[in-house]
């Protein structure tokens, strides 16, 4: 079976710098990808690349064996493309079914004046959630009154929820607790259960170790090495990405 | 010991007093003046009252649109006598009540869009761009009117300004019917729902896909719109229009959104907090009046409820 994901040999140029010299990298449906590297190996430029922010100089990018080329992340949407980014694109002063919903409403009518079907995407959004979150919060409540853990959660689930076939999530963990980091890996397990590919930027290599299938390290633009995550361990990867023997 | 039921819970909330300043704020001044004035708790002076609020009641939830995506209109203050010169122009050269009310509101219309479109598609900040256009209208409008003032008379506009269903004014129904207007726009429709996501995170919203330039041009189109149809309540009540009109009502527009619980950095609206802070502006200049209290002491009064006002939302939910 192709996996959902295949980028290879991608480049790209900002002026004179060489953001991407060869960066590869594969998602298998079901699995959990890791991305690792030092800050500035690339994989920031990559995942723009791959959703459509920055047009890419070179290489192929394989979305379930098809060619693609997005020019925008919306397209990559349109086609099941997800990245939950670090500030978690959420609108504080929205309910959590409004952002669930976020430019995806249900509504009646027509025209700029579409009704919302307010029960309607309330009711889906508890069930929606509901599959996906150990603990849901409420889903009437503002996102500004949730946990920076809830918060995550709502983020990662409305990602995978619209039947996405890849979630990209830089750092998903970044800047939470140990119970709510506890909480957010659930979810990323039950998402691998669910068959969606998962791409997963992190600097925290007890976390990919823990999480993740594979792993790929990038180093000044490049892809240098790659492992199946039960197959190596930490030091190893810790040796790939400073620069020594991979 | 029992534990404090729903309401008392509620009121321990700090949360809840943020939320709902504006009406508190109507409350304990409405108390106030009735015990201190047995003229103000009269249905009479309460219409009064709500007909003196009702240009301001327009102009707010006007300025709401603009506020609820981050920006301000400043352009309020020229683009009122400007469209109600407009319609004064428009009457007197023979076009009929309907064609001049309808000359204010395009002509309002037109203004919010070029604001609209020099924020969103020029990148100007909201502030300057607004200022920028206070002064423009200011001066187009003398000049269109050659600095005349304009007398409208229509037996519509006086039926507008006098008229009643009941007891009802058809002036403060208009106001209120607006403002439920936009309140319905903001919590029931998905363009409602943008606006917000526009105004509360807009890099977040356009990651969304939410097209956050169209976005803030609507509002202040809407915004303009809005000011347009004020004009002519603002004629029907003057009889006239007036281009070099220094109108104060710019900053109680900003003061009773402001009053209402909206943020000024955006995503939040308040329509119903807005009315509140329309109705406690016009009810301290009232019972000031009632009470026969200089009105060099009017503005200290409005500016120290405004300044309460956003130390208690300092405690918003």
């Amino acid at each position: 079976m192709s996996p959902v994901l295949e980028v290879k040999d991608l480049r790209k140029q900002f002026g004179a710098v060489e953001a991407l010299r060869g960066a590869a990298l594969c998602c298998p449906a079901g699995e959990v990808t890791a991305l690792v590297g030092d800050n500035g190996a690339g994989k920031s430029t990559l995942i723009r690349c791959i959703t459509g922010v920055h047009p890419p100089d070179g290489g192929s990018i394989s979305f379930r064996g098809e060619p693609v080329r997005f020019s925008a992340p919306t397209e990559a949407r349109a086609r099941g493309i997800e990245t939950v980014y670090q500030d978690l694109a959420l609108i504080e002063d929205l309910a959590v079914w409004q952002n669930m919903f976020l430019n995806r409403e249900l509504t009646g009518g027509f025209g700029p004046l579409r009704w919302l079907q307010r029960r309607r995407m309330i009711e889906e959004t508890q069930a929606r959630l509901g599959r996906l979150l150990v603990n849901m919060p409420p889903v009437r409540a503002k996102v500004r009154r949730l946990s920076g853990g809830q918060r995550q959660s709502i983020a990662i689930g409305r990602a995978a929820s619209w039947g996405s076939a890849l979630v990209i999530m830089d750092e998903p963990t970044a800047a939470l607790g140990l119970r709510e980091r506890g909480a957010v890996e659930t979810l990323i397990g039950n998402l691998r259960h669910e068959g969606i590919a998962q791409l997963i930027i992190s600097h925290d290599l007890e976390q990919v170790m823990r999480i993740s299938d594979s792993i790929w390290v990038m180093r000044g633009g490049r892809t240098i090495a790659q492992w199946r995550t039960k197959e190596v361990d930490r030091t190893q990867v810790v040796a790939a990405i400073a620069g020594g023997a991979a | 010991m029992a534990r404090p039921g729903g309401i008392a819970l509620k009121l321990r909330d700090p949360g809840f007093w943020g939320d709902n300043a504006a009406l508190i704020g109507l409350i304990v001044i409405g108390a106030a003046f009735s015990v201190l004035t047995p003229y103000f708790l009269t249905w009479a002076n309460i219409s009064d009252l709500l007909v003196s609020a009702s240009i301001l009641l327009v102009l707010a939830t006007a300025q709401q649109f603009a506020i609820v995506t981050g920006g301000i209109d400043l352009s309020i203050a020229g683009n009122l006598p400007w469209a109600a010169v407009i319609f004064g122009l428009a009457y007197n050269g023979g076009f009929g009540i309907a064609l001049s009310a309808l000359a204010a509101i395009v002509a309002g219309t037109l203004v919010g869009l070029v604001n609209g479109l020099v924020i969103a598609k020029l990148k100007v900040n909201d502030f300057i761009a607004t200022l920028g256009m206070l002064g423009v209208m200011n001066g187009l409008a003398l000049i269109v009117s050659s600095g005349q003032s304009f007398s409208v008379t229509s037996p519509f506009l006086q039926a507008l300004a006098l008229g009643s269903i009941g007891p009802v004014r058809y002036f403060y129904l208009i106001a209120l019917l607006i403002a439920a207007g936009a309140h319905l726009l903001f919590t029931h429709t998905a363009f409602g729902t943008h606006v917000l996501a526009t105004g509360g995170n807009r890099e977040a919203a356009r990651n969304m896909g939410i097209p956050v330039n169209r976005m803030r041009i609507a509002v202040y189109v809407i915004d303009g719109a809005l000011v347009g149809l004020a004009a002519i309540l603002l004629v029907a009540r003057t009889g006239g229009s007036d281009p070099s009109l220094q109108t104060s009502q710019l900053l109680t527009s900003i003061a009773a959104v402001v009053l209402g619980g909206s943020s000024l950095f955006g995503g939040r609206a308040a329509i119903l907090g807005t009315v509140a802070g329309a109705l406690v502006l016009t009810t301290l200049l009232n019972g000031f009046t009632l009470l026969q209290i200089s009105e060099f002491y009017q503005p200290i009064a409005v500016g120290i409820v405004v300044i309460a006002a956003a130390i208690l939302s300092r405690l918003q939910r």
